[in-house]
């Protein structure tokens, strides 16, 4: 079994009003060292499938379903499933 | 006409659009389950009520996707037949790839239920014919994802084809894109919008100023009889 994770980060162009308010907060508590923060996400899949394959369905995944390309960025690592 | 309220999981605000037709237009209106919308076609309209679809996990709107009634929609709105959406509904649109841009969260972080003033920006089109050019009016709003984002192209072709149809007039609360409070697709046959008509069409529930959308739905109609 295959681990892929996918990391999910908005658009440079695209302002994130999380990011803007957590960046305040930790320059509230302290951090004043803290310029930016930007929100994001990790998606993390199993599944099957031989290495050639999976790059290209998770690629198509993106497009279909998990990503919105309007406003979203993404990147993923292929790993292998550690076992228990 | 036949009007279709079509109700993916999650959005509950179908009584609303159901009642609005009935109280506006009088019309032949039914709800339609997602997973019952395979005769979609003998409808003349197709609304998309707001809500939380698919409990807006992963993106708001972006599972109704998996939905047999997504392409159904799709098809639907290539046939040149009209379809509304309001709200979650706007969200499933541009999530179906109907309708151009995307959804960021609201830029005070607050599930916002307010009245808005919205500007008439385009009254050419099948939905707003009944209002005035530059008319402004009173629309509640009600979403924590009303942040509209569209990239320049996209907000230059939007406005080369006068495809923005509403713009928030006074103030862009949430942070969306050129204030853009609704759109239509390049063919001026679908329309997403946050501010919801629905809930405006009756003075005891604060305000008429959506009647006109409606009406504006019927006479359209019409016209496309005459010729």
């Amino acid at each position: 079994m295959t681990k892929v994770t996918i990391y999910v980060t908005l658009r440079e162009s695209v302002v994130d009003p999380q990011g803007i308010a957590t960046t305040e907060a930790l320059q509230k508590i302290g951090y004043e060292e803290v310029k930016s923060v930007r929100v994001g996400k990790l998606i993390e899949l199993q599944l099957d499938g031989s290495e050639e394959t999976i790059e290209a369905r998770v690629n198509e995944m993106c497009k279909d379903l998990l990503i919105n390309k309007v406003i979203e960025d993404y990147r993923f690592e292929i790993g292998e499933v550690a076992s228990k | 006409m036949k009007f279709a309220v079509l109700v993916f999981p999650g959005l509950t605000c179908d009584l609303d659009m159901y009642h609005a037709i009935e109280e506006t237009v009088k019309q032949d209106v039914e709800y339609v389950w997602h997973t019952e919308a395979d005769q979609l076609d003998q409808f003349d309209a197709v609304l998309l009520p707001t809500g939380t679809s698919y409990g807006n996990y992963l993106r708001p709107g972006a599972l109704a996707k998996s939905s047999p009634a997504c392409k159904q929609l799709q098809a639907f709105a290539e046939s040149g037949k009209l379809v509304l959406g309001v709200g979650n509904g706007f969200h499933i649109l541009v999530e179906a790839g109907i309708l151009p841009g995307g959804f960021l969260r609201n830029q005070s972080l607050k599930f916002r239920s307010a009245r808005e003033t919205v500007r008439v920006e385009n009254n050419n089109t099948a939905f707003t014919k009944e209002y005035t050019q530059g008319q402004v009016l009173t629309l509640p709003v009600a979403n924590e994802f009303g942040n509209y984002y569209a990239d320049e192209q996209t907000v230059e072709e939007l406005k080369n084809n006068n495809q923005i149809v509403f713009t928030y007039a006074n103030e862009n609360t949430d942070g969306s894109t050129e204030a853009i409070a609704g759109i239509t697709n390049e063919k001026g046959n679908v329309l997403g919008m946050m501010p919801l008509p629905e809930r405006a069409v009756e003075e005891i529930i604060g305000g008429t100023d959506g009647t006109a959308l409606f009406q504006s739905i019927m006479n359209n109609r019409g016209e496309q009889h005459v010729n």
